[in-house]
């Protein structure tokens, strides 16, 4: 690891206590990040991607105990108070959440929402805060941004709505943006306008941006790199052309194959990955994909594959070599 | 020609909507819509949210009785049947909803879930012969019978869903209606979802519609395509004309905006966004209603609404002057 990377996490690993038992919701992630740069973070419901992020944020719930190191700016977040935390969150990380309208408080103009952080970390006046608010909304092509500020976030529609968020995220023109599944409760079009708005804002303020997505062609149109996850751990990063053209872990492969594509044949049946995702509360002992695997051998089961990098780039926590895969 | 499974003319759903005191004014939900569905085939309906596809679906049941227009089921038609007289009708036809855990009662056990459309449907079954049908549902979708006794919460999205099909099926219906079932799925659980409905629909000869506004997903299913718009069909075609040639500018900006899952497809692919947002389904635009976002508009688009025509270049059905 590089000393001029913006984030760098280190065997980060996320646990609940719940009544049933301990939950291992993040087993030992690690990743890092240059400024500018864009990472996708792939996986289905229960793979630990937003999880993760959360527990880079210092956001998990009250059950959840992050162990490990996320290092930002020379800080290691985890061991920060909540007063330190906040002076680095909306400042210098900035987050998208799904659901924009959950997101907003209902009740409060969204021009409040907007220079309350201004107020809180630049320590701007309010009337600033305001002219700086106006300026972030039209920067996210918010038309009428003057006199829209004002408005409730019940005014505006879900696409805008989701436009205010990352509004909100820039005000302080953070090094870094979290978007948690931002365009998954959006339509098609108003997706397509949101990612081309996230793809404006990386190159115009250089923002890196971690992505987290269960839809790899949204991955595939805005990221650097990729890494998929699988039941808590990392089965395989690497950069973007290079995941999707030359897969290397058997879930990658069974998951780019099960997604119907525009593009492709329209063949009669769809590849799947038999079974179902895992149960937290019941991990394998081995490696957690091993059950649904079509390339699983005995020691997958009995020994959890780690995650081992090829190059620099790209890694893959699988036992069985690449030329062995079906 | 052979009467279709599922006729549709002219099919409108208004809701009236208080606005002051005295008055109210209609949203037009679904608003003149007609198509045929054979037997045994699949027509998808696609469009984003507040186009109506859901309200179609609950007009057939008769959920939402159609405003106006009229529905044929194999050759009878629902419209203007009293309650009592549609109920044998209800069993040709079922569905199955997007949210597989909200769609299933907490309560009721798997077997009890399945049973339920026999009780009301085919009353004159004994319990044993209700429990042997429920077995075979449950087989037919890959549940396990002996999973019969368990409670909803214990099973997966993926397999909740399963047990909303076997719900449906149970009766042996011709039609089964598809609202969004696999947009709530996790991708590897919806791709065993698709080839189950396809393989379903092989065995039982059934007739899907399949509403969804997952393009890529409706293109694998279907073998016709209607796209719709603020309530009103914008083109309809087969399902490789549809996308190889599609000719309403609204089509082609929803087929263009999907993202390819490949970076260098999605690279040179040309993304027309489309400007502004979806109009208020209370006061939709004059005319056309894709005008106000449609790239290609010109005056005269505002002036009539255009109507579902053959359209020039391609064998779709298109509602557009410029087709």
């Amino acid at each position: 690891m590089s000393a001029n990377n913006l984030l760098e996490v280190h065997n980060l690993r996320v646990r609940f206590a719940t009544q049933d038992g301990e939950v291992e919701a993040v087993n030992g992630v690690n990743f890092s990040l240059a400024p500018g740069e864009t990472l996708g973070i792939v996986g289905e419901s229960g793979s630990g991607k937003s999880q993760t992020v959360l527990a880079i944020m210092g956001l998990l719930a009250g059950n959840g105990q992050a162990s490990g190191k996320v290092v930002f700016g020379g800080k290691d977040l985890l061991t920060l108070g909540s007063r330190e935390l906040n002076a680095v969150r909306g400042a210098n990380i900035g987050m998208i959440f799904q659901d924009p309208m959950t997101s907003l408080n209902p009740f409060l103009r969204i021009s409040t929402q907007l220079t309350e952080s201004l107020v809180a970390h630049r320590g701007m006046s309010k009337k600033e805060a305001l002219a700086r608010a106006v300026e972030v909304l039209d920067a996210v092509h918010i038309p009428d941004a003057k006199n829209r500020v004002h408005y409730y976030p019940h005014e505006f529609s879900g696409g805008m709505r989701q436009r205010v968020m990352i509004a909100m995220a820039l005000l302080c023109k953070p090094q870094l943006i979290i978007a948690d599944e931002p365009t998954t409760a959006l339509d098609v079009t108003v997706q397509a306008q949101i990612l081309a708005l996230l793809d404006e804002l990386k190159r115009d303020f250089g923002v890196a941006i971690i992505l987290i997505t269960h839809d790899l062609g949204v991955v595939a149109g805005l990221c650097e790199k990729v890494m998929v996850m699988y039941g808590g751990q990392v089965m395989e990063c690497a950069p973007l052309d290079d995941i999707f053209a030359h897969p290397r872990h058997p879930y990658t492969r069974g998951l780019l194959r099960s997604v119907p594509r525009l593009d492709g044949a329209g063949e009669t049946r769809l590849a799947t990955i038999p079974g179902n995702p895992p149960d937290l509360l019941h991990l394998p002992v081995g490696c957690p994909f091993s059950p649904r695997c079509p390339d699983v051998r005995d020691l997958c089961r009995s020994d959890r594959p780690l995650l081992r990098y090829q190059d620099a780039d790209s890694a893959r926590a699988c036992h069985v070599p690449v030329e062995e895969l079906t | 020609m052979s009467t279709p499974l599922l006729k549709l003319e002219d099919v409108r759903v208004h809701f009236p909507i208080a606005d002051g005191f005295w008055h109210s004014r209609a949203l037009k939900a679904v608003d003149g819509v007609s198509f045929e569905l054979e037997a045994g085939s699949t027509l998808g309906v696609v469009g984003e949210s507040g186009c109506g596809k859901s309200t179609l679906a609950r007009a057939i049941l008769g959920i939402h009785p159609p405003t106006s227009g009229r529905i044929w089921l194999d050759g009878t038609e629902l419209t203007g049947l009293s309650r009592r007289a549609m109920q044998p009708h209800r069993r040709t036809m079922q569905i199955v909803f997007q949210d597989p855990l909200a769609s299933l009662n907490p309560r009721m056990t798997v077997g009890e879930a399945i049973a339920e459309p026999l009780r009301v449907f085919r009353p004159e079954l004994s319990a044993a012969d209700r429990r042997r049908k429920v077995r075979q549902s449950m087989e037919l979708v890959g549940l396990l019978p002996n999973q019969i006794n368990r409670y909803p919460h214990e099973f997966s999205g993926g397999q909740c869903q399963r047990i909303g099909i076997a719900r449906a099926l149970v009766v042996e219906p011709k039609l089964l209606l598809c609202d969004e079932p696999v947009s709530a799925l996790d991708v590897s659980i919806q791709a065993q979802i698709v080839n189950l409905l396809m393989d379903l629909q092989k065995e039982m000869g059934l007739a899907l519609l399949f509403i969804a506004h997952d393009l890529s997903v409706v293109r694998h299913i279907s073998d016709r395509v209607m796209v719709m718009y603020l309530g009103k069909t914008m083109e309809l075609a087969d399902r490789d004309t549809l996308y190889s040639q599609p000719q309403h500018p609204y089509t082609q900006a929803l087929i263009g905006a999907v993202p390819i899952p490949d970076p260098v497809r999605e690279r040179e692919k040309e993304v027309t966004l489309l400007s502004g947002e979806l109009p208020s389904p209370l006061s939709p635009p004059s005319g056309c209603v894709f005008r106000t976002r449609c790239p290609i508009a010109q005056e005269v688009c505002a002036q009539s609404v255009p109507a579902l025509k053959p359209a020039e270049r391609s064998p779709a059905a298109v509602a557009c002057k410029f087709a």
